[in-house]
């Protein structure tokens, strides 16, 4: 047994009130990589990251997980009115964590000055910011990060994506992530799966790439993305020469 | 100076008030005032059925205040009724069933005002010791499940992914709402018991920005409408349940007052 692997699905799939939302997907996070779940809305991407965090119980497959050091972003979260709470008590939700970790984890999503605001206050990006910071801050084993920059301004995505990266490196941890945004997606990521209520395809983003399954599920802006990607790394495939524009 | 009656009452509902603070929280931020007024209404006919087999009236309102929380878990499962009418389904049949069995039971005097109202006054030192025990274990409890609890009240997923259980802690806080509503109802009574749940919390709510504030301040609440009461019922000869919930109340509006000033302050 690998035991760089952290949490695997085999032939896993969910049903809720007679419709199959996901099946037949197979996968493995392992340490200090990053696995990306791409696909259209709909597609099964949140009910397979919830597979994975054994949030849904009646699954069919299996699910093999390997480590209960776990940090989730939710895709959806919505803090009652009724709850008293302030950032600094929803850091220490799940865990007991150091004041410095807090303040760590806050810094580097760039939101520490909202440590002592209620939670209720903040603009949806300061949320995701600080949902982001709360996941990263137990330092755990195996991130799950459903769309985690949903709502943030634009230069703010590209180095919460870089920070992604970097946690990833640093602290060799697993990464399952989901997003929409495919230039992150292809330029950052270890392993793709697309999919489209079962796997379309899978594979290192430039395979994935030139799938054509994928090619039409994102149609235009995929093949856009191709080019980005070529471009970025065209030494790598320069004895194929045949995509190559630039 | 007081007659051993007062005491005994005060100290019965100090004991009450430092349990249904926290819980009370849990009941406002869950959403669960109506589930704890039918878990209360059901509580009648726990005490019938303690004077018609002669077993202890709080076990038995705790046995059967737990059975119409299975009931309901399984109705909702099985039925495409929505939550509350479920909850206003069993809590008006269980009364009226209590009630009719009471209709029966014509050889038992009942005070049915005692039981509807409260009569902290009649607390005897049994009931203390009922309180006294079944308090701190209700408390030690909740500590125990706070971590879960909580954090699936935030969110449910969260909690469950990040290796808490939340499906356990909600079972044993639903115990944990029969065992309140078992050890106080001597004290408010079964119509007020949820008053003396969501009150002092609703009042904390208004002057707290952290969970942990508003358990304390709930506390505080609880103590003092219990203080207040059992001494205005004294001085004006009132019922000392309602004179309870009237305290909270008044400390409710008073914490309405406080929200004014400090938006005030920020203007």
């Amino acid at each position: 047994m690998d035991n760089n692997i952290l949490v695997k699905l085999n032939n896993a799939g969910f049903r809720q009130n007679g419709k199959m939302l996901v099946e037949g997907v197979s996968l493995q996070v392992e340490k200090g990589k990053i696995v990306t779940l791409i696909g259209p809305n709909g597609s099964g991407k949140s009910t397979t990251a919830k597979i994975a965090l054994g949030i849904y119980k009646n699954i069919e497959g299996s699910v093999e997980k390997y480590t209960n050091n776990i940090g989730y972003v939710p895709q959806k979260i919505s803090i009652d009115w009724t709850l008293p709470i302030r950032v600094n008590d929803f850091m220490l939700l799940t865990d007991k964590i150091k004041d410095d970790q807090v303040n760590e984890a806050l810094s580097l999503t760039g939101v520490i000055h909202l440590k002592d605001k209620s939670l209720g206050n903040l603009s949806g990006g300061e949320f995701q910011r600080v949902l982001l910071a709360r996941a990263i801050s137990k330092k755990p084993e195996l991130l799950v990060l459903d769309e985690p920059v949903q709502g943030v301004d634009y230069t703010g995505e590209i180095a919460l994506y870089e920070l992604i990266k970097k946690i990833s490196d640093t602290l060799n941890c697993g990464i399952l992530l989901i997003s929409h945004d495919l230039h992150t997606v292809m330029t950052a990521t270890d392993h793709v799966v697309c999919l489209n209520g079962h796997v379309c395809c899978s594979g290192s983003p430039i395979d994935v790439a030139r799938n054509n399954e994928y090619k039409t599920l994102f149609g235009d802006q995929a093949s856009q993305i191709l080019s980005v990607y070529e471009h970025n790394h065209d030494h790598v495939h320069s004895d194929e020469g045949d995509i190559k524009k630039n | 100076m007081f007659d051993d009656f007062f005491i005994r009452a005060l100290l019965a509902g100090i004991g009450v008030a430092c349990v249904t603070g926290p819980l009370g929280c849990f009941v406002v931020w869950r959403r669960l005032s109506y589930f704890g007024d039918t878990l209360a209404h059901s509580a009648l006919l726990g005490v019938t059925l303690a004077y018609s087999f002669e077993l202890n009236i709080a076990l038995s309102v705790f046995l059967i205040s737990s059975l119409i929380a299975v009931i309901l878990i399984q109705l909702q499962k099985k039925t495409n009724l929505p939550g509350d009418a479920l909850l206003g389904l069993l809590a008006h049949s269980s009364l009226a069933v209590g009630l009719v069995v009471i209709g029966f039971l014509t050889f038992i005097r009942f005070d049915i005002m005692g039981l509807l109202f409260g009569d902290i006054l009649a607390v005897n030192t049994n009931d203390l010791l009922i309180i006294w025990v079944g308090g701190p274990i209700i408390l030690i409890t909740l500590k125990l499940i706070w971590k879960s609890l909580f954090a699936s009240t935030v969110n449910y997923e969260l909690a469950e992914a990040e290796g808490l259980n939340p499906d356990r802690a909600k079972a044993v806080f639903t115990i944990l709402m029969a065992a309140i509503i078992a050890i106080s109802i001597k004290m408010v009574g079964l119509l007020l018991i949820t008053g003396m749940l969501i009150i002092p919390a609703a009042m904390a709510r208004n002057i707290s920005d952290s969970p942990q504030k508003m358990v304390f301040y709930s506390i505080i609440g609880g103590l003092l409408s219990v203080v207040l009461g059992l001494f205005s019922s004294l001085e004006f000869n009132t019922p000392s349940g309602p004179s309870i919930i009237a305290a909270a109340l008044v400390l409710f509006i008073l914490s309405l007052l406080n929200i004014k000033q400090s938006i005030k302050l920020k203007n």
